[in-house]
C-alpha cells in the first residue's frame, strides 16, 4: 500500500516536473527534471545537506505524514530531518506547492477538533516557513476527526489519526 | 417536506368545562429528578378496517410518552380490559393497576386511503374525560397522526407544549470498498423513525443546523476538497454557498430571527467567530483571540453568544454579550467543556463534558445556581441538541464499534438509544416546532 502510492508518487513527481521543465524556459527548474530522469542517484545525496533538497528521490521517499500528542500542535522532533528536508526543496523549488491537511482524533467535539487539526497544519506551516519556503507555496487545510486514518477506540488508532499529511500538489 | 403533513385537526370541543377553566391543575411539575413517573396506559385503538394498518398508533403514542421520562406506561400485556369506548371503560380496573390517566381510541376507514383517528384521555381518580379530538390523515402518514395526539397529550398533562411531530437531521459516514466513504446528510422522525435522505456525497459533511423557521439547513460540506458553508433548503432541495474563505468555514448557526449565521472562519490566522448577516452579505468579526474559538449558538433572545474557546489552556465554554461585547466564562468544573447549546428558556447549557474520568459525556449546567450534572453514562459522548420544547437532550455516542444516536432526558431521568439505521450516525440537530 505504501509502496504503490511512493511509485505513484514518484511517477506523478517525474511527469509534473517533466511538464514543469517544459512549459518554463527558467533556470532552476531545470534541475527538477534532470534528476527527474536520474532514476539512480537517490542514496548518497540525502546526507549533503547543502543541496539534497534539489533532488526529487529524495522528496517522494520522505515521510509525508507527521504525528502529533493529545490535543498538542507541536510538531515532534522525529520529523524535523524530512520536514527540513521537504523545507529545502520547496525553498530551492519556489513553482512547487504542497497542501497539509491536519486532523484528529475522534475525541472531543467536531468542530473544536477541525480547530485543533488546522493547528497542526499550521504548525507544520511555520517550520517550512521557518526553513525557507514562501507562505504562498504551502496551504494548511483541515479535516478534523472526519477523516480516520485508522478506524477503532484504542490509543493506538488515535495516535495514528492524529496527523498532518504533507502533499505535493506541483512539484 | 410541507405536505408530509398534512393533518386535518376536527376538535370535537368536548373539553369538559371545567378542565378547560383550570388547564395549569393538570400540569406535572417538572421538577429535578421525578422518582415516580406518572402511571399512564395507552389501550389499544379499535380498527374497522379490512386490511391491517402498517402501524400501530398507541404503540408509537406510548413509546413517545415513555421517552420523556415523565410518564410509566403500561405494557398492554398487563391490561385488564381493552376499553375503545367510554362506556366501555371500568374505572376500578384502571385504579387497581394504579393508572392515573388513560388514552382510548378507534381508528375509523374512510375514503379512499383516508383514516379518521378518534382519541380519548381521561383522569382515572376524578374519572373524567379530558381530551376527545378526531384527526384525520391518511394511511400513510399513521406516524404522524400518532405523533400529532403524542403531543396533544403530553401538552394536556405537563401544559407543555409536545415536541413529537418534529424532525430530526444527522450525518452518517458508509464505507464501501476500499478507504471510500459515502456521506449521507439524513432526516427522521423525531424519534428516528423514517429516514430520507436529503443529501449524499463522499466528501465529509458536517455541523448540520436548523433555520429556526424549519424551512432550510446550514452544514460544512467538503465537496470542493475544501471545508465551505452550504445552506440547503429543504422543500426544493436547492443548495447555495455561502461562505469558503481559506482555512477554516465552520459550525454554522443560525441567529433566532433567521437573518444570520454565527460562523467559524479562520482567515485572519486563527479560529474565530464572526456573523454573517444573510440580506447584506456582511461579516462582523465576534471573538479576537489567537486561541481556537469555535462553536457558536444564539442565546433565545439573540443577543449574546456562546462558544468554546481554548483561551483558558482548555476547551471551556464562554458567553459574549453582543451589544457590548462584554465576555463572561461559563463552565468551570471539568477538564474539557464544549460545543454548548442553550435550552429554549435559556437557563440551562448542554455540553459535552470531560470530568476527572476522563470520559466525554453529556452534561447540563443550571446557568441559574452553576450546577453542572452528567447525565449520560455512555463513552464518546458528543454533539448534544435539545428538543424545542427543552425535554430531551439527543446526541451522538459509540455502540460497539457504531456511531449511534442516544437521547436523554434533562434531569437524567431516562436515558435511550435511537433505533440502530445502516453506517456510522452522528451530529443529530433536532428541528424547531414545524408550521
Amino acid at each position: 500500500m505504501r509502496a504503490s502510492n511512493v511509485t505513484k508518487a514518484v511517477a506523478l513527481a517525474l511527469s509534473v516536473a517533466w511538464v514543469a521543465g517544459c512549459s518554463t524556459s527558467g533556470t532552476t527548474e531545470s534541475t527538477g527534471s534532470t534528476a527527474g530522469t536520474d532514476t539512480g542517484s537517490t542514496q548518497g545525496v540525502s546526507q549533503n545537506t547543502g543541496v539534497s533538497g534539489s533532488s526529487m528521490d529524495d522528496v517522494a521517499n520522505l515521510q509525508t505524514v507527521f504525528y502529533f500528542d493529545f490535543d498538542q500542535s507541536v510538531v515532534k522532533a522525529d520529523g524535523f530531518a524530512d520536514l527540513e528536508k521537504h523545507a529545502a526543496y520547496l525553498a530551492a523549488n519556489p513553482s512547487a506547492q504542497v497542501i497539509l491537511e491536519g486532523h484528529a482524533d475522534e475525541r472531543g467535539t467536531r468542530e473544536y477538533n477541525m480547530a485543533l487539526g488546522e493547528r497542526r497544519a499550521k504548525a507544520v506551516s511555520r517550520f517550512l516557513q521557518v526553513n525557507g519556503v514562501s507562505g504562498s507555496q504551502v496551504e494548511s487545510i483541515s479535516f478534523g476527526e472526519e477523516k480516520p486514518a485508522v478506524l477503532g477506540h484504542s490509543d493506538s488508532s488515535w495516535s495514528q489519526n492524529r496527523r498532518v499529511e504533507l502533499k505535493y500538489v506541483s512539484r | 417536506m410541507k405536505k408530509v403533513f398534512h393533518l386535518l385537526i376536527m376538535s370535537c370541543a368536548l373539553l369538559l368545562s371545567s378542565v378547560a377553566s383550570a388547564e395549569s391543575d393538570l400540569a406535572i411539575e417538572i421538577t429535578q429528578g421525578i422518582d415516580e413517573p406518572t402511571p399512564v396506559a395507552v389501550v389499544p385503538f379499535a380498527w374497522d378496517g379490512s386490511s391491517a394498518l402498517k402501524e400501530d398508533i398507541a404503540k408509537i403514542v406510548s413509546a413517545d410518552l415513555g421517552r420523556t421520562g415523565l410518564f410509566n406506561m403500561m405494557d398492554p400485556k398487563n391490561m385488564l380490559s381493552f376499553p375503545t369506548q367510554q362506556a366501555q371503560i371500568y374505572y376500578r380496573d384502571w385504579r387497581i393497576s394504579k393508572t392515573e390517566f388513560l388514552v382510548i381510541g378507534r381508528q375509523i376507514p374512510a375514503e379512499g386511503n383516508q383514516i379518521k383517528v378518534e382519541f380519548e384521555l381521561y383522569d382515572v381518580l376524578k374519572e373524567q374525560r379530558l381530551l376527545s379530538e378526531r384527526v384525520s390523515g391518511t394511511q400513510d402518514n399513521l406516524r404522524d397522526i400518532a405523533h400529532y395526539i403524542s403531543d396533544m397529550i403530553y401538552q394536556k398533562l405537563t401544559g407543555i407544549r409536545g415536541a413529537f411531530s418534529t424532525r430530526i437531521v444527522y450525518v452518517t459516514a458508509q464505507q464501501y470498498g476500499e478507504g471510500k466513504v459515502s456521506y449521507r446528510l439524513k432526516m427522521a422522525d423525531s424519534d428516528g423513525a423514517r429516514p430520507i435522505t436529503i443529501r449524499q456525497q463522499s466528501e465529509p459533511l458536517m455541523s448540520p443546523a436548523w433555520a429556526r423557521d424549519g424551512s432550510k439547513l446550514a452544514y460544512v460540506s467538503f465537496e470542493s476538497g475544501r471545508p465551505a458553508i452550504y445552506i440547503q433548503y429543504l422543500a426544493t432541495g436547492k443548495r447555495e454557498k455561502v461562505q469558503s474563505f481559506r482555512g477554516l468555514n465552520g459550525a454554522p448557526a443560525w441567529s433566532p430571527d433567521g437573518n444570520k449565521l454565527a460562523i467559524v472562519l479562520s482567515k485572519d490566522g486563527n479560529p474565530e467567530v464572526y456573523v454573517l448577516d444573510l440580506r447584506s452579505r456582511s461579516l462582523a468579526r465576534i471573538t479576537h483571540h489567537y486561541g481556537i474559538d469555535t462553536e457558536p449558538s444564539w442565546s433565545p433572545d439573540g443577543q449574546s453568544i456562546i462558544f468554546t474557546s481554548d483561551r483558558g489552556g482548555q476547551p471551556q465554554i464562554y458567553r459574549i454579550y453582543l451589544p457590548t461585547r462584554q465576555l463572561e466564562r461559563v463552565t468551570y468544573e471539568g477538564n474539557y467543556n464544549s460545543r454548548g447549546r442553550l435550552t429554549h428558556d435559556g437557563r440551562f447549557l448542554a455540553m459535552v463534558h470531560r470530568g476527572d474520568d476522563n470520559v466525554f459525556r453529556i452534561a447540563v449546567q443550571d446557568l441559574k445556581t452553576g450546577r453542572l450534572d452528567t447525565l449520560t453514562d455512555t463513552y464518546l459522548d458528543e454533539s448534544p441538541t435539545i428538543a424545542p420544547n427543552g425535554s430531551i437532550i439527543l446526541y451522538a455516542t459509540q455502540k460497539g464499534v457504531k456511531g449511534v444516536l442516544g437521547g436523554v432526558t434533562l434531569d437524567g431521568n431516562v436515558r435511550f438509544i435511537l433505533p440502530a439505521t445502516s453506517g456510522d450516525v452522528r451530529e443529530p440537530a433536532w428541528s424547531p416546532y414545524l408550521q
